[in-house]
């Protein structure tokens, strides 16, 4: 409804999206872009190895919010496109497509299987949609496995990325990464930024209500459900690329969720910046106790539920509320016109 | 003919499990996505005390439901009410939350390997009758018997007593069900626990049926979802229905090859919620 | 001593003040009548009175006892009962089942659902249908009687004639007449002013969230009242006469 940039109200506020900070902070973002992409020249293999997973990581947070915090759609199966993703690409390369074009080819296969997919799915609400996309992944996940041509249940290895020097292969993956991640991103920012953003946001508040004043709830939901599937896929190709081989079990598996779900609510559901940050919380988390098994997963899930119940829009969601950061906008300020723009806290302005 | 009476004894185990999560849903609008586990944890539990006390199973299965009942009030609580305040996902996270908590315990205190009540149960879980050319077993027809009873109990609780019908009515509207005097905090804490109690009967069933572990409830929580949906989140009788069809289904997909057991149960699921009715039996306004 | 006594309430949705410091004192025995507008307040106050929505600030007493923080389904038990806004039944229980639901949670007062029935003999053959096959006339007055089986000491009508036809708003106002003789005390909100003044011992008129007017329904006049229940502050007597 708000469409006007620096538009007056009748009340004396004045609504805004960028303020002064949002321009230093995307200018930051351009720089910790150029800054990563010379990582493979500074650091060893591993470390680019450990970083790609890292982004991975970046992408389907994001991802998962764009699905749960602004489209309302908790999804238990988005790892149905991980593992379209991943092995897609085993599927593409084995008929001689070359592995970095048939990662991308995918994703974008994965998106393209997302569209008959959310026809069904995007009929169910809440629950109902959760534990049906659950089965969606059981199911692409026991069909992969029917085929002996993709390893069967036994797991199968990526070919073709071996003609890269030691070193480079990393170097490549990490660079294809790097720019899956900015070019992701980009596309989730400047669609919740669009008009899709706004009727999305209208939804989460009332959905009969936003459908009577004419907003096409199920379009902006699926494009947002094709845009999270096509991200999923390529994450699950990148991966693919990072570890070279994978098994049904461990691309097509609920821990994905589990995952997902850990650094959208940590970092801050419904929030641009909140999965970013939840991302490289789970990274560093999963570095220092990964190797605990099970009550690792015992004390991500107890984190998971106290962030659900006590901290529902995460830490970037609480430093927000304080602060008044808006780094990247996604959303709309509403300011008092006698305040100088300058200052970050004004008690008016309204929530992502 | 055999590949039927198979399909529909399992589909009353299915219905079992479904029982709990359909009240659930009915009640509060809450999908427990941690109801397999819970059913699990029932597992768990009867092999506990058949096993460490050597009591008989029947009798390990009585303790275990009012333990079980009293975990559902405690969920209730400490989880559900506080989840359920918060907005219309937030159950949906933080019951997937205790899901991953309740797999990761388990797998912690019992190892990922395989249990099973098989051999505690001497001859109950193995032993069939055949009549002209059908091999029935007497354990699935237990199972199904299990099912009605628990279906039909279920439903003249609703119809019949006074705590029934004012889960009925919170169901149908919490704020006016305050007015007319009903605490709906203790009505759902009630439904939680008759949820949770169920689940675990139906892990019972479980423990003796076939071997578990910790990972053993996702599975159990999908199958008693398409129970539901099959049937058309109606009618306890929808949720027989429900269970039946997806048996059915397993058993004639591990007819034509055993590896497609699993996925002619997800395909007939997903074949009823593409169809325009989305549910065999389904009626809206029904509440439980 | 009166019965409620509601000081200061302040209630808001969200941002929208919908009752900002009302204060109203109800006596024993008495029948109120809340007037005003569309949006003046009254629904939201009596739902805080009810216990349905909890104020931002202010108090309620009942009966001398702090209620403020007490849940709707407690202040049920202490005797106060709400014939909410459009009725709300529970549409897949029968009639007799709306009725028995709200029995038993305060003894005494002696409403059975036989004696529901007798007083609105239209509900005696509906009893076992489900009471979303009611007609508008037929939902309110089980509506009613559901309130009366909480067996209340105070009970808040909203619009009990809303929607309904002029032999149907009749035969509920009858019931009433019986109900107030028989000395239950009443707070109604009614948009016909007529219809109000006739039944009620006094009214209080609202307007944008706040009290404007209150007085004798006797000593009132219509106009005194349409000036208030329009903001035409200028009339005389506005906000006097207590």
């Amino acid at each position: 409804m708000i469409r006007a940039r620096g538009g007056q109200l009748s009340g004396g506020f004045r609504v805004q999206r960028w303020t002064r900070l949002s321009v230093v902070s995307a200018a930051v973002t351009v720089a910790v872009i150029v800054v990563l992409a010379v990582v493979p020249f500074l650091f060893g293999a591993d470390v680019t190895e450990q970083l790609t997973s890292l982004l991975i990581f970046v992408i389907l947070a994001v991802m998962w919010n764009a699905l749960a915090g602004y489209g309302g759609l908790i999804s238990v199966g988005q790892q149905a496109f991980i593992g379209l993703g991943a092995y897609g690409t085993i599927f593409l390369t084995q008929h001689g497509i070359a592995p970095y074009e048939a990662m991308i080819l995918a994703g974008l296969g994965a998106g393209a299987v997302a569209v008959p997919t959310s026809l069904i799915m995007l009929r169910l609400r809440g629950g109902q949609f959760a534990i049906g996309m659950w089965v969606v992944a059981e199911v692409f996940g026991i069909l992969v496995t029917l085929d002996a041509g993709l390893g069967g249940g036994t797991g199968i290895s990526l070919n073709g990325l071996d003609v890269f020097a030691p070193g480079y292969r990393q170097a490549y993956t990490f660079w294809v990464t790097l720019a899956c991640t900015t070019v992701l991103l980009g596309l989730v920012f400047f669609l919740l930024r669009r008009r899709i953003g706004t009727s999305l946001q209208a939804v989460l508040d009332d959905e009969e209500a936003a459908a009577s004043l004419g907003v096409n709830v199920v379009r902006s939901k699926r494009v947002l459900f094709v845009v999270a599937a096509v991200g999923c896929g390529i994450a699950g190709a990148l991966y693919l690329a990072n570890t070279l081989f994978i098994q049904t079990t461990s691309v097509f598996g609920v821990q994905w969720t589990a995952y997902m779900l850990f650094m959208v609510l940590v970092g801050g559901l419904g929030t641009f910046e909140g999965p970013i940050i939840g991302a490289i919380i789970f990274y560093l988390i999963q570095a220092q106790f990964g190797d605990s098994g099970a009550w690792y997963f015992v004390g991500l899930g107890a984190t998971a539920i106290a962030f659900a119940l006590f901290l529902p829009h995460g830490i970037w969601g609480a430093v927000d509320r304080r602060l008044q950061l808006r780094l990247l906008p996604v959303g709309y300020t509403l300011r008092k016109l006698d305040t100088p723009a300058s200052a970050g806290a004004d008690p008016a302005a309204t929530d992502t | 003919m055999n590949v039927l009476v198979q399909g529909v004894l399992l589909g009353g185990f299915y219905a079992l499990l479904a029982c709990g999560l359909s009240l659930m849903f009915g009640v509060m609008r809450i999908i427990n996505l941690a109801h397999g586990d819970i059913a699990v944890i029932g597992a768990y539990l009867v092999w506990v005390l058949v096993n460490q006390t050597s009591m008989p199973p029947w009798l390990a299965a009585l303790l275990v439901l009012p333990i079980m009942w009293v975990a559902g009030y405690v969920m209730y609580v400490l989880l559900l009410e506080r989840s359920r305040r918060a907005g219309q996902l937030v159950p949906l996270l933080t019951t997937f939350g205790l899901a991953i908590v309740i797999e990761n315990v388990l797998l912690q205190i019992f190892s990922p390997d395989d249990h099973s009540l098989l051999s505690s149960t001497g001859t109950l879980a193995t032993s069939s009758i055949s009549f002209g050319g059908l091999t029935i077993s007497i354990f699935g027809m237990l199972t199904l018997a299990t099912a009605v009873v628990v279906l039909i109990g279920l439903q003249f609780f609703l119809s019949r007593t006074t705590s029934g019908r004012q889960m009925r009515a919170t169901a149908e509207d919490p704020d006016v069900a305050e007015l007319v005097g009903i605490n709906a905090r203790a009505v759902y804490a009630k439904a939680t626990a008759i949820a949770v109690a169920i689940a675990g009967l139906g892990g019972i069933f479980l423990a003796i049926r076939q071997t578990f572990n910790p990972s053993t409830g996702p599975t159990q929580l999908i199958f008693a979802f398409e129970a539901v949906v099959i049937g058309g989140f109606g009618s306890p009788w929808g949720t027989l229905l429900g269970g039946i069809v997806l048996g059915v289904a397993q058993v004639i997909g591990a007819q034509v090859n055993p590896q497609y057991f699993v996925l002619f149960g997800h395909l007939v699921f997903l074949a009823v919620l593409a169809s325009p009715r989305g549910g065999l039996l389904s009626r809206r306004g029904r509440t439980v | 001593m009166s019965l409620l006594e509601v000081g200061a309430v302040d209630a808001q949705y969200g941002l929208l003040k919908a009752v900002r410091g009302v204060s109203l004192s109800v006596d024993e025995g008495e029948t109120r009548a809340l007037v005003g507008a569309n949006g003046a307040g009254k629904t939201t106050l009596l739902r805080v009175i009810a216990g349905a929505h909890r104020p931002a600030a202010g108090t309620v007493f009942f009966d001398g006892v702090d209620i403020t923080r007490i849940p709707a389904h407690k202040r049920v038990a202490l005797g106060i009962a709400l014939v909410p806004e459009g009725r709300r039944l529970f549409p897949g229980l029968t009639v007799e089942e709306n009725l028995s639901i709200a029995g038993g949670h305060r003894p005494g007062g002696g409403w059975t659902v036989e004696r529901v029935l007798a007083i609105f003999p239209m509900l005696q053959q509906r009893r076992t249908q489900r009471a979303a096959t009611l007609s508008g006339g037929e939902q309110q007055a089980t509506a009613i009687g559901r309130a009366l089986m909480c067996n209340p000491r105070l009970i808040l009508l909203d619009e009990v004639s809303l929607g309904l036809a002029p032999k149907a708003v009749a035969a509920v106002y009858e019931s009433l007449r019986e109900l107030i003789g028989g000395g239950t005390t009443v707070v109604l909100v009614e948009q016909d002013l007529g219809r109000a003044l006739s039944v009620s011992t006094r009214v209080t008129c609202m307007l944008h969230g706040e009290v404007v007017l209150e007085g004798a329904s006797s000593a009132l006049s219509r106009e005194q009242i349409t000036a208030a229940y329009f903001g035409v502050r200028a009339s005389s007597g506005v906000g006097a006469d207590t």
